[in-house]
């Protein structure tokens, strides 16, 4: 018999044709009518149309007919809750047909009907069945306590069936045990301060006698549970422990994981010098062992959990070593978790062993791993010492290879190499040399300019090597270009007769042709640094390194341990709390490893009782913070990238820097260069003079406010304070952004009779940081009816507050009058910053990383520009198309856009040639950004 | 708990789709085939969350299985199950495959019901779903009230792996010992990592409820056993599996896990491995061993680059073993690089063939005793390239069969005992059998 013929009737009058079939006398037809409705529903057609016909097939004696009549039910029962009705009466009688199979299904399927009306007649029928003779039916009837529990929780507790539900893991059936658990485990996540599962001694004893009995899926139940559970001393965890130990040799290994995971939670109260705790270590190894062995899958999985463990008790499987050696054929996803572990496991016992697999590895064909493999190298021989010398030459060999990301990859490693065992390893500095064009990754390069600058003295030709990164600065990645900044600056101090130039030259770079904040401010230290002190600046740039730690990417102690009571689950895969990838109330609660009794080993966790349970409620952790809260993340992206922020100074700070320069900063420098370095010729403070003097005018050009325009949109002044409410003082104004910098254009006119001085403006904290970059620049008096037009330059590292609209930001002016308050609201467009270009991999990535759910959708009307010059015009504003495809006549654009808190906005606009309406869909983690952004566009297209 | 269950052929159109829970809409259909299926890099892991839902998911053939949650679920549960799953179909109507699924579709969704209630697995043995779970539809409607209640019960019993009431003419019962020997060897001969991952599989047709008890040269309970001082158990019940009934020594098992049937317990306490079977074949242990392997092949690469264009391979296996007993279907399999032109090869015995497209020499030698040895070289010719990348030289592979366990395994004794039905121990006819196949068998060169 084949069933595949009901996935191919796609013919138009299909619905129609199905409902006579539906109705139709023969019970065959009936069957084959009912079979093809499913095959539909199956591939996604809707036909909820028929659901009167279906129902009317549910009184019949036929189960295979009833069975597939209730798939149906079940799935459009809830869009058509008045005809599903109709299905209640035959419901309540198969509740009491004589078949405990026909009892159970009926049950069963009626948890799944999420109809408010029929779960009141559900009541009665489950109250049955949870007390009915037949084991299989009261372990359906189980399950469906939680369903409707899921349904509406009240009336679950309202009609008793919890304290029903508590009754059956008393149920001589092991089954029925194993449900009732499952069932109430699920019921107590959602009420994290009910004792619902009450766990005591004695409930726990029935718990492990059940465990011995029942199928593999019903002991996953019992020791999840079983793991919730806090012992009251180390006697009784030793019991617990000894009874879960069997388990291990458990076929399945989810049934493994768990009792693993019991264990794990157990030892942390027995004392470590019982023998027994020497016996259970000895225990775990072996079957986790024998997970590697598993369909990859799951070998995956223990190969996550492994990797907690490991760095909860290494001892574990410390001579373990081998069984992680990476096979030839395994996925890719296995050999990277196994890489992770043999780092974590590499000691001097084993070095060698490891270096030669990880030698091997380095030869592999998938990039990631290779890399990987190069990089863990470089750990062994940070971790080892021993190992170092071996570690460097096998990192030289691969040098060797000219292979292009190897190499890279190796120079990322030595860099930390020298810094772990300094004065020891430079001859090698040679061979690095060779390599420096071939690097085009970030990170290799920052590493390769780190390692210039700091062994300057011993590069003959340091200066021309960081100069040959110079040249194309702007074009650099942050990461490199503070790194190259750093590195001339200690290449100054070591060697200052030869590299006045260069160092000049990266300062003006650094601190007046780029637009980032975090180099402009390392700029201006330096330069400071250097104007005022140069000694301080020796011992401050030249500074001893603090030796960097051995291990790595290890996991923040508390998450450790709250992951370690999740083992086997999703959060042990993620290495992620819970609460990081479940929506809603469930499983947000903290879990935490019991503390030790007995020995008096002073307690690690302070609230033994509140952890009883897993039930209190803790405060989350400040670690992860959760990405559904909006204004966190709003908050928290302005600190997240280290683009942005940094050690930025404060406001005024970069006031006063500015100002300063402008005056006495410069004289300073000058003078205190040529005072400081008595030794050093005398030319130098002519040759600074010149290039500085003339980078400071530029900067005072755009403190003034007369920057070119760089064809970005500008929206028209606007009146923001009428003279009427501000005692005759009128403001107008407008935000641009002109050459990377934001300003606000004000025009203050005084329309009262008396003249006005001492004008201040402040903002309040608002959604993006904006604060003024100095003060408001109106000299002269403002006699009546004088207008004056002023530029006032703003920083975006401002204390943050979300607003509404988000645009929105609130000023006050201060005059000699009196302060006047008013709001307005910028075009977002002016915060999109220059590099706001991103990578079309990462554009991909990101846009798929993006849930859906973020992405909005707007039109812009009666637009009538074509797809090219729509995305030149956006380029002006920093939009930046990032690629084109011409889908049927349609142009799709997808382009990007930074803000300068860092948050990405992606989007895809699609034009039809003839058709002035555009669709654009906007994608970012800050969804709420989608409106203002969508109002930008608009505005920018229009104009 | 999983929220619901997508099966998806190679080009993504759903097959079977039953969603358990509210929280998993149709769009999460959709997300998995946009982000995974047909997703432009190969996706790097067998669980990906999209949109705050988790997917995990297998393969068999090309037709994908995916489980989906919003939960944190107990993953190595969710991957268990789906293995389950997939044996449950294979067992009732074969390979899985589009057309097998396509034709089976409603028996699917039933399996799916009963084995998956709210997200929770509940009984998944075939042996008791077939008794009312079957192709021609459900039984059940014609069933007496005695036969109803069996089930349940069995379903839900104790034993839920066995039904009452079995009979047998005559009480047999097979037992396999398959060990996959695994093995990673420097060029130089020096052993990497060896390990002997085997399995016993039990074949059982035994009348009603019997209760078995299995028994090998575990070295703890031999240890156990001569401390004790007395015990003539090996001597008189020793299957004498491979041959040897010379005392053979005991081996060390590094770990072990049982069927479920098995109790635990009692082997945790005893170390006495006592069940009472499920009918038909079953899986009884899986074990693995390290020390003392027996290593049936010794493979010594030779690979010597002249010049830029040209490769020498020189490659002899070795066999270990007693000269009475023959491996069959030897098979190796020696890498070549990509730019690789022409070959010639010559070998002693067997057949040796370049495969281009599977860029490898492939020697088979149907039989081979124990003791010998035999040799195959290659000329390799290459093609001149620029690419600056080392050819990456993996390991060369070995495949084989031979009529002993690596592991040195012994089943010492298999007893039946059934009180009720006048069968004793003595009358079960048993056989054993002694695979021992070649795993991941690599030697690096």
């Amino acid at each position: 018999m084949t069933d595949s013929k009901y996935f191919t009737t796609t013919k138009k009058g299909e619905i129609f044709e199905l409902k006579a079939e539906l109705n139709s006398d023969k019970k065959e037809k009936k069957k084959e009518a009912v079979k093809k409705v499913i095959a539909s529903m199956t591939v996604g057609k809707d036909v909820s149309a028929l659901f009167p016909d279906v129902v009317n097939c549910m009184q019949t004696d036929n189960l295979e007919l009833k069975k597939l009549v209730y798939l149906y039910l079940m799935n459009y029962a809830k869009s058509q809750p008045d005809m599903a009705i109709m299905a209640v009466n035959t419901f309540v009688k198969d509740c009491e047909d004589p078949n405990p199979l026909i009892r159970a299904l009926a049950v069963r399927t009626m948890g799944c009907i999420r109809v408010d009306k029929i779960t009141e007649y559900l009541c009665e029928p489950l109250r049955k069945c949870l007390k009915d003779e037949d084991p299989y039916v009261r372990k359906t009837a189980a399950v469906c306590v939680a369903k409707l529990h899921d349904i509406n929780a009240q009336l679950v507790e309202d009609q008793g069936f919890l304290d029903t539900l508590k009754d059956l893991i008393s149920d001589s059936n092991p089954m029925v045990v194993a449900n009732a658990v499952a069932a109430l485990s699920e019921i107590a996540e959602s009420h994290p301060n009910s004792n619902l599962l009450d766990l005591n001694p004695q409930s726990i004893n029935k718990l492990l006698t059940a465990l011995n009995e029942c199928t593999e899926w019903g002991q996953i139940f019992i020791l999840d549970c079983l793991a919730n559970y806090t012992p009251r001393d180390d006697r009784e965890s030793q019991s617990i422990c000894e009874r879960v130990t069997p388990r291990l040799s458990h076929a399945n290994s989810a049934v493994v994981l768990s009792a693993v995971k019991v264990l794990m939670k157990f030892m942390e109260m027995l004392p470590k010098d019982l023998d027994y705790y020497g016996t259970l270590l000895k225990k775990l190894a072996p079957p986790l062992v024998t997970l590697l062995s598993a369909e990859p899958e799951l070998q995956y999985v223990a190969l996550r959990n492994i990797n907690l463990i490991v760095q909860k008790r290494p001892e574990i499987l410390k001579h373990e070593m081998k069984v992680f050696f990476v096979k030839y054929n395994d996925p890719i996803y296995v050999k990277l978790e196994k890489l992770d572990i043999m780092i974590r496991l590499a000691s001097q016992a084993n070095i060698a062993q490891v270096l030669a697999e990880l030698k091997e590895y380095a030869t592999e064909v998938d990039v990631d791993f290779v890399r990987k493999a190069v990089r863990a190298i470089g750990r062994c021989a940070i971790k080892v010492e021993q190992s170092a010398e071996r570690c460097v030459s096998t990192l030289l060999d691969l040098i060797q290879t000219k292979v292009n990301y190897v190499v890279q990859e190796a120079i990322v490693v030595i860099k930390d190499i020298f810094r772990k065992y300094p004065n020891k390893y430079e001859s090698v500095i040679a061979t690095l040399c060779e390599n420096l064009d071939s690097l085009d990754e970030p990170e290799a390069r920052a590493a390769m300019i780190w390692i210039v600058g700091e062994y300057a003295e011993r590069i003959d030709n340091a200066d021309e090597l960081l100069e040959s990164f110079l040249e194309g600065f702007h074009d650099e990645s942050t990461q490199v270009q503070l790194q190259l900044l750093t590195a001339i600056v200690k290449l100054f101090l070591k060697k200052p007769t030869e590299t006045q130039e260069l160092v000049q030259q990266v300062l003006s770079l650094a601190t007046q042709d780029s637009d980032n904040p975090d180099l402009r401010d390392r700029g201006y230290i330096y330069w400071r640094l250097l104007s005022t002190d140069p000694v301080a600046a020796k011992e401050v740039v030249l500074a001893e390194k603090p030796l960097i730690s051995e291990e790595t990417d290890l996991i923040e102690p508390t998450l450790l341990e709250e992951l370690i009571c999740h083992i086997g689950t999703l959060a042990s895969v993620y290495h992620k709390p819970p609460s990081a990838f479940v929506e809603g109330s469930r499983g947000v609660m903290h879990k935490r490893l019991p503390a030790r009794t007995g020995s008096g080993e002073g307690t690690e966790c302070p609230d033994v009782g509140n952890a009883a349970g897993g039930s209190a409620p803790e405060a989350a952790p400040s670690i992860i913070p959760s990405q559904g809260d909006l204004l966190g993340d709003l908050l928290n992206l302005d600190l997240a990238p280290p683009t942005t922020t940094g050690p930025t100074p404060s406001t005024s700070g970069m006031q006063m820097g500015g100002m300063d320069l402008l005056g006495g900063g410069l004289d300073s420098l000058v003078g205190t260069m040529g005072a400081g370095f008595g030794a050093a010729p005398t030319v130098m403070p002519a040759s600074l003079n010149a290039p500085v003097g003339g980078g400071l005018g530029d900067l005072f050009d755009l403190g003034g406010g007369v920057g070119m325009p760089m064809g970005a949109y500008i929206p028209p002044k606007t009146v923001w304070l009428p003279a009427m409410k501000a005692k005759g003082l009128e403001i107008s104004g407008t935000f641009a952004r002109r050459a990377g910098v934001i300003q606000m254009e004000l025009v203050l006119t005084n329309k009262a009779m008396s003249v006005m001085t001492d004008f201040a403006i402040q903002f309040n904290r608002n959604s993006f940081g904006l604060a003024p970059a100095g003060p408001l620049q109106v000299l002269t008096p403002l006699g009546p009816n004088q207008t004056i037009e002023v530029s006032l330059p703003l920083s975006t590292v401002g204390p943050v507050m979300k607003m509404d609209p988000l645009n929105n930001l609130q000023v006050a002016v201060k005059n000699n009058i009196d302060v006047f308050y008013f709001s307005c609201q910028y075009p977002i467009s002016m915060l999109f910053v220059e590099d706001g270009k991103m990578e079309r991999q990462v554009f991909l990535a990101t846009w798929k990383d993006i849930p859906n759910d973020n992405e909005s959708q707007f039109q812009i009307q009666d637009c009538h520009l074509n797809s090219e010059a729509a995305s030149n015009k956006l380029q002006g504003s920093n939009i930046f198309t990032i690629a084109k495809r011409t889908v049927e006549g349609q142009d799709m654009l997808y382009m990007s856009i930074k803000l300068s808190n860092g948050i990405w906005v992606l989007a895809e606009l699609k034009v039809q040639a003839g058709n002035p309406n555009y669709t654009i869909s906007l994608k970012c983690r800050a969804p709420e950004v989608s409106q203002c952004v969508f109002q930008c566009y608009e505005a920018v297209l229009k104009n | 708990m999983i929220g619901g269950l997508f099966i998806y052929n190679h080009k993504g159109e759903v097959l079977i789709s039953r969603v358990y829970r509210d929280d998993i809409g149709r769009n999460a259909v959709d997300a998995f085939r946009v982000n995974v299926i047909h997703a432009r890099q190969q996706v790097r892991s067998p669980v990906t969350n999209i949109a705050r839902t988790s997917f995990f998911h297998v393969k068999r053939s090309n037709i994908w299985l995916a489980a989906v949650t919003k939960q944190n679920v107990n993953a190595a549960m969710v991957f268990e199950f789906l293995y389950k799953m997939c044996d449950v179909m294979a067992s009732y109507f074969g390979k899985i495959s589009e057309e097998n699924i396509k034709n089976n579709f409603v028996l699917i969704y039933e399996l799916l019901d009963e084995i998956l209630d709210f997200g929770y697995p509940q009984n998944s043995e075939t042996g008791s779903l077939k008794t009312f779970i079957t192709q021609q539809g459900i039984k059940g409607q014609h069933q007496t009230k005695e036969e109803q209640s069996q089930i349940t019960s069995q379903v839900t019993g104790q034993i839920g792996w066995r039904r009452e009431g079995i009979k047998y003419r005559r009480n047999e019962l097979f037992l396999d010992v398959l060990e996959s020997v695994n093995l990673l060897m420097s060029p130089q001969g020096q052993v990497l990592s060896a390990h002997v991952s085997g399995r016993v599989v039990m074949k059982s047709y035994l009348s009603g409820m019997p209760e078995c008890k299995f028994g090998m040269n575990d070295k703890i309970i031999i240890d156990k056993a001569g401390k004790g001082g007395v015990t003539n158990e090996a001597g008189k019940s020793d299957l004498g599996g491979g041959g040897s009934t010379s005392g053979k020594q005991s081996i060390a098992i590094d770990d072990c896990t049982f069927n479920q049937c098995v109790r635990l317990s009692k082997f945790d306490s005893e170390r006495s491995i006592s069940f009472i079977p499920p009918d038909g074949e079953y899986e009884l242990m899986r074990y693995r061993t390290t020390k003392d392997i027996i290593l049936p092949f010794r493979v010594i690469p030779l690979v010597r680059e002249v010049g830029r264009t040209k490769l020498e391979v020189k490659v002899v296996i070795k066999s270990n073993f007693k000269p009475s007993l023959l491996a069959q279907k030897i098979e190796v399999r020696i890498p070549t690089p990509l730019n690789t032109s022409g070959v010639q090869v010559i070998c002693m015995k067997g057949k040796a063939k370049y495969k281009a497209s599977e860029n490898a020499i492939v020697w088979k030698i149907k039989r081979m005793a124990g003791m010998k040895e035999s040799q195959i070289s290659a000329e390799i010719e290459l093609l001149p390239t620029n690419d600056k990348k080392k050819w990456a030289r993996p390991p060369i592979s070995m495949n084989f069969e031979v009529p002993f366990a690596p592991s040195g395994l012994k089943v010492r004794y298999l007893k039946v005992f059934e009180s009720k039905l006048n069968y004793s121990d003595h009358d079960v006819i048993k056989w054993v059998r002694y695979i021992g196949r070649s795993g991941i068998y690599e030697t690096r060169c």
